[in-house]
């Protein structure tokens, strides 16, 4: 099977997540466009595992679901307190932190 | 130059100082017990107050106790024994320049020591009784010791350097003296100006010394004047420049006269010491003790027979002039210097003459300052001659012994100037007859402008104000005046038997017989006739007619002479005025041009980063987008790098 | 006594004083002020014992020099030594430590740090200060170079007058550029040693002893130099002094001007002329010209002053000049005068300072023209200021006059010109003190001084005393210093291949004169 489909699924996947960080206000979607820019590379690493015949990419893959799981973790927690202060999970409205 | 003829001795011949030893270990001490004084009358304070004016008085007669000995002690040495060095201690060793403080006593230094601790000790006694009711009186003694001691050190110095801190040392003690009133805002002013004009000098002074290491390699009296001949002429020249600058600073010679007139705003007592007798005489000493220079160097010698010249008469002019009688002794100090000064510039023929008219001077104008000093005593601090008149029938003895210094000036015989100026006279004239004319009009004036006082404060009528009551001052104040009195009637004469200060200089100085178209007793002849005419004219002039309690307007040369011949004034336009428009530009310039550029670039970083600041604008998309972006770039930038 | 480890005792001493301070209750300003007296005194007893031990003709040069590694990946080693130079500005740091502390004895009582701070911060400062002149390692010197700054950053911005943060942080971020030049070229000099020597070194010593390519040397130096002119400071970077100076309480600008600043002066004479030897020749004629300028300039500056303390720091540019000058003419007795310049101008400067801030804190104001006739009301304050103020300019028979003219005389025999310029400043010195003398001390007494000002008080008087004594017996007798001096700024003339022109006569042999 050619390795390039995958690639090229990679590409688009990480195309859909980059955008969806772009475009949409909620921080879960947010989120969640992220975790699919992860899974993309994810996928782009298992891949190359293939195609080159060692286990590297495996490995870095699994390293991306540990950091990304913790990641998640406390991302979460952040929205959750902001959604609880301020009723709106909109990171346009979260801007306190600018000059 | 003329071509000389005659025996010439110069001062290149000078015997070799020899270590002092016995009577002459107590050189130091001249300058020690004086220093003593000073120390301990400043330092102790007012614990010293009952007692001060007396410690003062001992310090100074101390001093003229041990120049006595030490006088009489060189008297019984050889010719070429008189020399004689006391090594103190080495002061500044830094590679070749060595300065040791060592003290040289020969037949020169030890006329100045005995003219400073006699007309010193005399006029300290004079001041216990003139300052008796100055709360300040101890102060005034400390400074006065500090005085002595400085100037003492100034004439017995071994070393240009060491000269130095004598000739600073007693610009200070004159900058505190005549500032004593400190309270009151002229004294300030003048001793303030002062200090400032002879720093000028004081330049002078240090790019001398300087130019002396760099040529010679030293700074003593032996490393220099002794190899004097084996500099080039112009390397001679400049130094012999340097010191007559510094000789017009201390010495108030043209163009730095101007501090001397307002220096009268010291008490009495200081004018007669400081600046008749003793301190502004510094530079005659200074031109004379580097003959050695000067008779190498001819520019420099016409230098400072010209300086002399238009002192001797600008003093004059300013003497006739004046009706504040301190101002109006002032005027003559100046003049009298000049002569010394002149006679200083002729060379071997003038020298011991102008140490002779030094000394006979510092007798009769610290005589005739301290009658002026008793004068006012009487007339309750007044200095203005118009209100003065008649004060012989109430002052005798101050009218007797001012007289004989009025007689000693003029050069009447056999008081003591005729013998001094007149010798100067010859010695000018044999220089050349512009030379020896100024000297003879000088005279002529000198006559003129000394009758003019005499006779408006003792002579004439009663003009007094209504408030004053006119006494004669206590005998503490009168019995150094009667010395000084006395001294100035035949100090001349006494000094002149056998040209006894010529060949006692000699050795030092150096001498040559002035030559002269005219036999001596017709020059003698001729500048008395000049002389009589002058004072005759100030007779008329002032006794016989009244003398008007306003000063009269006056014709251009007396506006102009009153005015100091606008000595002040050329100094405000050319120097303070430009001085303080470029002081305070140039501090408007440091805060905004210098520091402004430094707060500038403070500031223009403060700003830039205030703009960037604005690209922080808290919504966390547009950071995403830069981050993809920035991301991007990377990414384009590799694959192009790897094409 | 050979063995006792001299400099590092120095250098802990203060700190563990400065500690001691700290640890004390906050309500005990008495007993801080006088535990920081006590150590500062012992610490002054110390250095005049070791300056005892110090063996200026035969010894080496430098002494009573430890060594040990302390970032050994950098070949850093905690060393320290001192010269002949470098023991005379220890000394005066030691001296005027005590002084300051006892002159400023109530200074920071109202203030709003702590008194137990105040004292404690100028403790670490002076072991900062004996640290950076008895470094023997470059990089240990600017480690104490740096170091410095932070106890005189907080001394004036939290003691300081009503401008402080500006001054301090002025201060601060000027000599902090400076300070990163200087890194710079000491990084640049570590990989020149390493390429020179095969390892990298930051040992004075050896360094001194390498032959830089001229070119590289010129950029080496000039990192040096603009952090040394900053500090010193020369013309034009010194606009950061009056306002330290003038903010600061009179003991820190003592501190300040009197011993910092000279840490500038003593770097070009160390640092700039024996490790670039060639660039500094070449650097000379700019040097030479900025030093004339800043005395001219300075002099002027100060005589346009109407604030007290601001003129004095002025008086400090046009001195800074003098020493810089001697330093770049590369005579001995240029050298050797701004050597002890650097002493002299420490306790005149000081002098100056302590006495003008008896009198502004008396009056409450540091303009001249609220100040006339305090003579008059108080004659001690006003004759010691009168002494400080004739040190300041110079006179014979006190010690600035002997530094001044060395300066003088070496910068005549090799540039006439520039001598002759240089000593117009005699004028102008006259000119600064005498006005200001004049406005303050003479003339008629207005109420409001004759109210406020009284004369010094006991405490006072024992604090300027030993500065006014010092300033006479080093114009008389300047040769226990000098000894000291000169064999060092032989060696420093050595290090530039430089020797004195000769006199155009030639010179007698010694002995014959005699």
């Amino acid at each position: 099977m050619n390795p390039n489909n995958y690639l090229y699924l990679s590409a688009v996947l990480f195309s859909i997540g980059a955008v969806g960080v772009l475009v949409r206000r909620n921080a879960i979607v947010v989120f969640m466009c992220i975790e699919l820019m992860l899974n993309a590379s994810n996928l782009a690493f298992v891949s190359f595992a293939r195609v080159w015949g060692n286990l590297d990419g495996q490995v870095i893959a699994f390293f991306v679901m540990v950091v990304a799981a913790a990641e998640v973790v406390i991302g979460l927690a952040i929205v959750m307190t902001i959604f609880r202060t301020r009723r709106s999970a909109s990171v346009d409205e979260a801007n306190l932190l600018k000059y | 130059m003329s071509s000389f003829s005659g025996a010439v001795t110069l001062a290149v011949d000078a015997p070799v100082a020899v270590t002092a030893s016995g009577t002459f270990s107590l050189i130091w001490l001249l300058i020690g017990l004086p220093l003593i004084g000073a120390v301990i009358l400043l330092v102790g304070g007012r614990r010293t107050n009952a007692f001060g004016h007396w410690l003062g008085v001992l310090a100074s007669a101390a001093s003229f106790v041990v120049a006595a000995v030490l006088f009489f002690a060189m008297l019984a040495q050889p010719l070429d024994g008189r020399t004689q060095r006391q090594h103190l201690f080495d002061w500044i060793s830094v590679g070749t320049f060595k300065v040791p403080a060592d003290l040289r006593l020969d037949q020169l230094s030890m006329t100045f020591v005995l003219l400073i601790t006699g007309v010193g000790t005399l006029i300290h006694l004079y001041s216990v009784g003139y300052m008796s009711h100055d709360r300040d009186r101890r102060k005034f003694f400390g400074y006065l010791n500090l005085f002595v001691a400085s100037m003492l050190l100034l004439v017995l110095a071994d070393n240009y350097l060491l000269l130095y801190v004598g000739w600073e040392g007693v610009g200070l003690a004159s900058y505190l003296l005549i500032g004593f009133w400190y309270f009151k805002e002229t004294a300030a002013v003048a001793s303030k100006k002062a200090f400032i004009v002879n720093r000028v000098g004081d330049v002078g002074l240090s790019l001398a010394v300087m130019l002396m290491f760099v040529t010679f390699g030293s700074v003593t009296f032996d490393g220099v004047l002794a190899r004097a001949s084996q500099a080039s002429e112009s390397q001679l020249t400049w130094i012999g420049l340097a010191l007559l600058l510094a000789a017009c600073g201390k010495s108030a010679q043209f163009p730095l006269q101007s501090w001397l007139l307002d220096a009268m705003a010291g008490p009495t007592p200081v004018s007669a010491l400081i600046h008749a007798a003793t301190m502004v005489t510094a530079g005659v000493y200074l031109i004379v003790r580097s003959n050695a220079i000067f008779d190498a160097a001819p520019t420099a010698q016409t230098a400072v027979i010209v300086i002399g010249a238009i002192t001797l008469l600008m003093g004059a002019v300013i003497g006739c002039a004046k009706d504040d009688i301190k101002k109006a002794l002032a005027g003559s100090t100046m003049s009298q210097i000049g002569y010394m000064v002149l006679a200083a510039g002729l060379g071997p023929v003038g020298y011991a003459f102008a140490i002779f008219h030094l000394v006979v001077h510092g007798f009769f104008k610290a005589d005739m300052f301290l009658g002026a000093g008793s004068v006012m005593h009487g007339m309750n601090d007044q200095v203005n001659m118009r209100r003065y008149g008649a004060l012989r029938t109430v002052m005798v003895a101050t009218w007797l012994t001012f007289g004989a210094g009025y007689l000693a000036i003029m050069g009447i015989p056999p008081f003591a100037g005729f013998f001094s100026k007149d010798n100067i006279i010859e010695a000018a004239f044999s220089r050349g007859i512009l030379v020896g004319l100024v000297t003879v009009v000088g005279a002529g004036v000198t006559a003129f402008y000394m009758s003019r006082l005499f006779v408006m404060t003792f002579h004439s009528t009663k003009r007094w104000t209504e408030d004053v009551h006119p006494h004669e001052s206590p005998m503490i104040m009168v019995v150094p005046i009667a010395i000084l009195a006395l001294l100035s009637a035949i100090g001349g004469l006494v000094l002149n038997w056998n040209n006894a200060i010529v060949s006692w200089l000699e050795p030092v100085t150096g001498f040559q017989e002035p030559e002269l178209a005219v036999s001596k007793l017709g020059m003698e002849g001729i500048s008395l006739v000049v002389v009589l005419a002058g004072a005759a004219l100030g007779w008329m002039l002032y006794d016989r007619r009244p003398v008007p309690e306003m000063a009269p307007a006056g014709n251009l040369l007396t506006r102009a002479a009153r005015a100091d011949l606008y000595g002040d004034a050329v100094n405000e336009a050319v120097f303070m005025r430009p001085g303080q428009y470029l002081t305070r530009w140039l501090v408007w310039f440091d805060n905004r041009v210098v520091d402004g550029a430094v707060n500038g670039v403070a500031a223009t970083i403060g700003g830039l980063s205030g703009r960037a600041r604005r690209l922080q604008t808290g919504f966390t998309r547009s950071y995403a987008l830069s981050m993809l972006g920035g991301a991007a770039l990377v990414a384009i930038a590799l694959v192009l790098v790897r094409l | 006594m050979t063995t006792f480890p001299w400099l590092p005792v120095l250098l802990v001493a203060p700190l563990v004083g400065a500690t001691a301070v700290m640890l004390l209750p906050k309500t005990s300003d008495k007993l801080a002020k006088q535990v920081g007296l006590v150590v500062s005194l012992v610490v002054l007893g110390l250095t005049i014992a070791m300056a005892l031990n110090f063996d200026a003709a035969t010894g080496d040069r430098f002494q009573f020099a430890v060594s040990t590694p302390w970032i050994s990946q950098f070949g850093v080693n905690f060393a320290l030594g001192v010269d002949g130079i470098a023991l005379v500005l220890v000394a005066l740091s030691t001296t005027l430590v005590p002084i300051v502390l006892l002159a400023g004895w109530h200074d920071a009582d109202d203030s709003r740090g702590t008194v137990r701070g105040y004292v404690a911060l100028i403790l670490t400062l002076e072991a900062a200060m004996i640290g950076v002149f008895a470094a023997t390692d470059v990089f240990l010197f600017y480690v104490f170079f740096e170091a410095m700054l932070v106890p005189v950053y907080f001394l004036i911005g939290r003691y300081g007058g009503p401008r402080r943060n500006y001054a301090a942080v002025k201060f601060f971020l000027y000599s902090l550029f400076g300070g990163l030049l200087m890194l710079a070229s000491l990084i640049g000099l570590y990989v020149v040693s390493g390429d020179i020597l095969g390892t990298g070194s930051f040992d004075f010593t050896t360094l001194a002893s390498m032959a830089i390519d001229p070119g590289t040397q010129k950029w080496l130096f000039a990192g040096f130099f603009i952090a040394f002119a900053i500090k010193a400071p020369l013309v034009p970077f010194h606009t950061w002094l009056p306002d330290a100076a003038a903010e600061a309480t009179p003991g820190t600008a003592v501190l300040l001007v009197g011993v910092l600043d000279k840490v500038g002066t003593f770097g070009m004479l160390r640092y700039c002329l024996e490790l670039f030897p060639d660039a500094s020749r070449w650097a000379t004629p700019l040097v030479i010209v900025l030093a004339v300028v800043g005395i001219i300039y300075g002099a002027l500056l100060a005589i346009g002053q109407t604030d007290i303390k601001r003129l004095i720091a002025y008086t400090s540019v046009s001195h800074f000049g003098f020493i810089a000058l001697g330093i770049f003419v590369m005579t001995t007795q240029g050298q050797s005068g701004s050597a002890l310049y650097m002493v002299n101008h420490g306790f005149s400067t000081a002098a100056l300072f302590i006495i003008g801030g008896f009198l502004i804190s008396r009056r409450g104001s540091k303009l001249i023209a609220d100040f006339g006739g305090v003579q008059k009301v108080a004659p001690i304050l006003a004759g010691t200021f009168l002494v400080a103020g004739m040190s300041s300019l110079a006179l014979p028979g006190l010690s600035s006059f002997v530094s001044e003219f060395l300066v003088l005389v070496g910068t005549f025999e090799r540039y006439t010109w520039v001598g002759v310029i240089a000593s117009l400043g005699i004028v102008l010195a006259a000119l600064y003190i005498l006005l200001m003398y004049q406005r303050t001390m003479t003339g008629p007494t207005p109420d409001i001084v004759a109210e406020k000002v009284h004369d010094l008080t006991g405490r006072e008087i024992f604090a300027v005393v030993p500065l006014l004594v010092v300033i006479l017996v080093l114009g008389f007798y300047p040769k226990p210093v000098l000894d000291v001096i000169n064999p060092a700024v032989d060696r420093v003339m050595h290090a530039v291949n430089a020797t004195d022109p000769a006199p155009s006569v030639a010179p007698v042999a010694e002995g014959t004169a005699k």
